[in-house]
């Protein structure tokens, strides 16, 4: 047989219709099958030299059944239709091995089919489409302008686009086609001081959904900021190391977002609550019992999940289980409200409808519970600005970046780093800080958060790599939030930790 | 599954290469997997994957560039030697650039790849049954993975090489909790041969676990004496080499980066004369012994495809013996290639005792069972922080008698050698957090001074 491009927008026809029609003969009483291709280029520049150019697809079919209260899933990368009809048999095998130790039927929420869907996230430009050398060309720029600069001895620089295209149909009768596409842009700094001491400094850029524009300048301002990052380098190399103690934080979303996934985004999976990721990825401290009861944190915070948001890394038309992508509220007021569910969770909790968080990362993977673009809410009206939140504060700190994360199996007590810390001495920001962690345990410190920025603050950071489940997958997601406010929180200084 | 034989695509493609310089590698998988949780099983899949790599090197202003084109499933070989033409040609010189490996072909290149039987879990899930059963009984609740994966490489190169290699991947990992979620224990066995698993057995030491817990004792943050189970410190020293890159500590920007510029290479890292090693041919870590490559680094290259893996020390007699260099670098820098190797193993010679013999002669100190979330904090002293994870026990006079609330610890895996006391007999071990990336390793119990508990975390 010739080698064929699995294209999921257009894809043999009947294929999808033969694999569906020998599940339901076989007695499915939910079948799920997903057709994608994911292409990818990574090109990575080492002071200014090529170091990793990569240009990969990743395409497959993937089948998930539920079978007798048993859940079977099976794969393929072959892409033609025999193989496809194939997995049928292969996944109800593993429903009936795995129904030697099932001790609970599996059922699924209730899901109106959608039938026809077609969408695409919003882009100008398919960035795995724009040529090599093309990309090589800018980053090599970028990268000039930065290790011209004085001071600066090695800069990497990279970026990773994404253009995920995917083909969903069940028994149902939703069929979904959607393109997605992303770019991660990231350029780090090195400086080197006396005696074997360095610090690094990278962009704050978040990696977004959108297409290679954003590193044309759509959507962030570039040019600012590879023009201030050398000057902000070199002053940290010089900055005296903190004293370890409690202090005031002004933290900026491009911090704030990682703390937001951590401590919030992961707490809020029922499925994790439930204890179906104890073995891995841990459960969580808002268990369903503290459902409309759990003071998560103070009367400022307010939080949603959505799969809608436009250049969020989550967001869809349909998720991996024929679930239309929603917007529901988490946190109201500073009390848990919500979970994120999938269709599985829902059932069994009796939660109703689904609210769209099923994802998987391939179609070698099985669909499981991921995680919605969870967003704290900006002040209403116009709220403060950054510079008004700082001027709030007599002794404290002001946080910009995300570096180490860290977090335990409940999402109690997490620590966190930086990219730029900045001390604040009475209202005003007093030149930056080296060696900060911030450490606190979740509902103590958003129990503490005392006032969150208006929406001019506002920002939508994320990751491409947020991981769960086993076999492991990868999912990207964003978190849109202000600036905010927390007082009175635990600073440790990184060298007195290591004891030094 | 209807795709060619792999070796037929290896040829294939350097046959449309036409004699120009050109690495083939087609890695195909067969994975099986069982998950369960809350005393049933939950997502269970099984899969087949194929990824084949072309990288085509091109001659350009200046040198060598390498293009790289990866695709999954049936691929059309003369498209992916198109892609990645046009990438090496429109790029700059490599900085990686080194000769081809030359070779012969190894015997049994063409045979097919070998594939998982999943039937091999029936006696598992079997055993796992019987394990539910028994935890709903005794008001636990029982989660967990078990895997395997066979995977076979064939590399092909224009200069003729052929490599091939194909081995057994597996590991079970099972966590109990008491239903009120105030204890809870992990075990895990990292295996490529299922017929060892004993299920019972593993049930078994998580039930003692879960009753060295029914006493708790709480305590504060601080520096304790720790025993660290073969588990964690196979967390921690995967984590150590993963920051050994050669060029990242010559650029001065990690903790293997000597002060005046250079490397550590030589310098003493602890008193105890402690070898980590990475070694193909060590007995029951067998791994493969040749490099494949999709993507450069700084620290591997496509140029080095087909390279040989041999033993490569990254501490011996406590110094620093090696760190990660691809052949271009390492000619750069006058070190030695030293690839990165599928199996890590921390030994000291003459060290006798198990984990439980360590706990005997501690007069009081903590037990650990994992470690988790680890992370880099600060790179000049490769500070990690983490927390401990499905118990922490007290131990006093010899023997554990509680157990512990758990901990966020900031600690560095370099200076926290230099702090060991007293060290064990390797065991295969499967770490908690990187278990899932290095499935062979065999490390010691280590019974180490002062460990940094930053704070206390309320999970349970």
């Amino acid at each position: 047989m010739a080698a064929t491009e699995l294209d999921p927008f257009e894809m043999p026809a009947g294929l999808a219709e033969s694999v569906l029609d020998r599940a339901r003969r076989a007695g499915c009483d939910h079948a799920e099958l997903r057709v994608e291709r994911i292409r990818s280029q990574a090109v990575a520049l080492r002071d200014g030299e090529v170091e990793t150019a990569a240009d990969d697809t990743e395409s497959g079919i993937g089948l998930r059944v539920l079978h007798d209260g048993s859940i079977g899933f099976a794969a393929t990368v072959a892409h033609d239709a025999g193989a496809a009809v194939d997995l049928v048999d292969e996944a109800l095998q593993v429903a009936r091995v795995a129904s030697r130790a099932t001790g609970r039927r599996v059922e699924l929420a209730a899901e109106n089919p959608h039938g026809e869907v077609e969408w695409t996230s919003p882009h100008r430009t398919d960035p795995v489409l724009v040529p090599l050398s093309e990309k090589v060309s800018m980053l090599g720029d970028w990268s000039a302008r930065v290790l011209d600069a004085a001071g600066i001895d090695h800069v990497s620089v990279s970026v990773l686009a994404v253009t995920e295209d995917k083909c969903y149909a069940d028994l149902a009768g939703t069929v979904a086609r959607q393109r997605r596409v992303r770019v991660h842009p990231r350029l780090e700094a090195v400086a080197l001081g006396d005696g074997g001491d360095f610090e690094t400094m990278r962009t704050l850029a978040p990696p977004v959904g959108r297409g290679w524009e954003y590193l044309e300048g759509d959507g962030w301002d570039w040019e600012s900021e590879l023009a201030r990052l050398p000057g902000l380098l070199r002053d940290k190399l010089s900055s005296p190391s903190v004293t370890a103690g409690r202090y005031d934080l002004v933290i900026a979303p491009t911090n704030l977002w990682l703390t937001i996934h951590e401590s919030i985004g992961h707490a809020t999976e029922l499925d994790r609550a439930l204890g179906y990721e104890a073995a891995y990825a841990g459960t969580s401290f808002a268990t369903p019992d503290r459902l409309g009861r759990l003071a998560y944190g103070s009367a400022a915070l307010n939080v949603t999940g959505d799969r809608t948001a436009a250049h969020g890394l989550a967001t869809v038309a349909i998720d991996d289980e024929g679930v239309e992508g929603q917007t529901f509220d988490l946190i109201r007021d500073g009390t848990l409200v919500g979970y994120q569910l999938d269709r599985a969770i829902a059932a069994a909790t009796g939660m109703g409808r689904s609210n769209g968080c099923a994802f998987a990362d391939s179609a070698l993977h099985i669909p499981i519970q991921r995680m919605a673009n969870v967003s704290l809410a900006p002040a209403e009206d116009e709220g403060p600005t950054t510079d008004e939140l700082i001027r709030g504060v007599t002794r404290g700190i002001y946080v910009e970046g995300d570096k180490s994360w860290s977090i335990d199996m409940q999402r109690y007590n997490f620590q966190f780093t930086g990219q730029r810390f900045f001390a604040i001495e009475n209202g005003r920001l007093a030149g930056q800080l080296r060696d900060v962690a911030y450490q606190a345990t979740t509902t103590e410190f958003w129990g503490s958060l005392v006032a969150v920025g208006g929406a001019s603050t506002y920002l939508l950071g994320g990751a491409f790599n947020c991981g769960k489940g086993q076999p492991g997958q990868v999912a990207p997601v964003s978190h849109g939030c202000p600036s905010a406010l927390v007082s009175d929180v635990r600073i440790l200084n990184a060298k007195e930790e290591s004891g030094r | 599954m209807s795709l060619p034989a792999p070796h037929e695509v290896v040829e294939r493609a350097l046959a449309a290469a036409q004699g120009e310089r050109c690495v083939v590698i087609v890695e195909e998988s067969s994975q099986s997997e069982v998950r369960f949780a809350n005393n049933t099983t939950t997502t269970n899949g099984r899969r087949r994957d194929r990824r084949v790599v072309v990288v085509r090197f091109c001659d350009v202003a200046g040198g060598i560039a390498a293009g790289v084109a990866s695709r999954s499933g049936d691929v059309d070989v003369t498209q992916m030697l198109e892609a990645a033409t046009a990438d090496a040609r429109s790029s700059p010189p490599s900085p990686d650039a080194a000769p081809l490996v030359e070779g012969g072909a190894d015997a049994g290149f063409d045979d097919a790849p070998a594939v998982g039987d999943l039937q091999a879990f029936a006696p598992i899930l079997d055993g796992l049954a019987g394990a539910f059963d028994g935890a709903r009984s005794s008001d636990r609740v029982l989660a967990g993975f078990v895997e395997h994966h066979t995977d076979t490489v064939y590399l092909g190169s224009t200069t003729g090489l052929r490599r091939r290699h194909s081995q057994p991947t597996g590991a079970v990992h099972m966590v109990a909790r008491s239903t009120d979620g105030t204890r809870s224990a992990w075990v895990a066995d990292a295996t490529g041969d299922f017929s060892t698993v004993d299920v019972g057995a593993m049930d078994a030491r998580l039930s003692a676990r879960l009753e060295w817990a029914k006493r708790t004792v709480a305590l504060p943050e601080g520096r304790y004496e720790v025993v660290l189970p073969p588990e964690a410190v196979a967390d921690l020293m995967v984590d150590l080499t993963n920051y050994a890159g050669g060029q990242d500590a010559e650029e001065g920007r990690t903790v293997f980066s000597a002060p005046g510029g250079g490397t550590r290479i030589g310098e003493r890292l602890s008193e105890l004369p402690f070898h980590l090693y990475g070694d193909p041919a060590e007995p029951g870590l067998e791994c493969a012994p040749f490099l494949t490559v999709g993507a450069s680094s700084s620290e591997a290259s496509v140029f080095d495809n087909g390279m040989p893996i041999g033993a490569t020390s990254w501490l011996e007699e406590g110094r620093l013996a090696n760190l990660r260099y691809h052949r271009a670098a390492a000619e750069r820098s006058g070190a030695r290639f030293a690839p990165p190797v599928d199996n890590l193993v921390l030994e000291l010679g003459g060290a006798k005792g198990t984990t439980e013999d360590l706990v005997a002669r501690t007069d009081r100190g903590l037990l650990l069972t994992c470690l988790w979330y680890i992370r880099e904090v600060d790179p000049s002293t490769l500070l990690l922080t983490g927390l401990t994870r499905d118990g922490v026990y007290l131990v006093e006079g010899g023997e554990i008698t509680g157990a512990v609330n758990n901990f966020r610890f900031n600690e560095s895996p370099v200076d926290l050698l230099s702090r060991t006391i007293e060290v064990g007999s390797s065991v295969r071990s499967l770490g908690r957090e990187f278990g899932e990336w290095v499935n062979r390793s065999r490390m010691p119990p280590l019974r180490v001074a002062d460990f940094n508990m930053s704070s206390i975390s309320a999970a349970s």
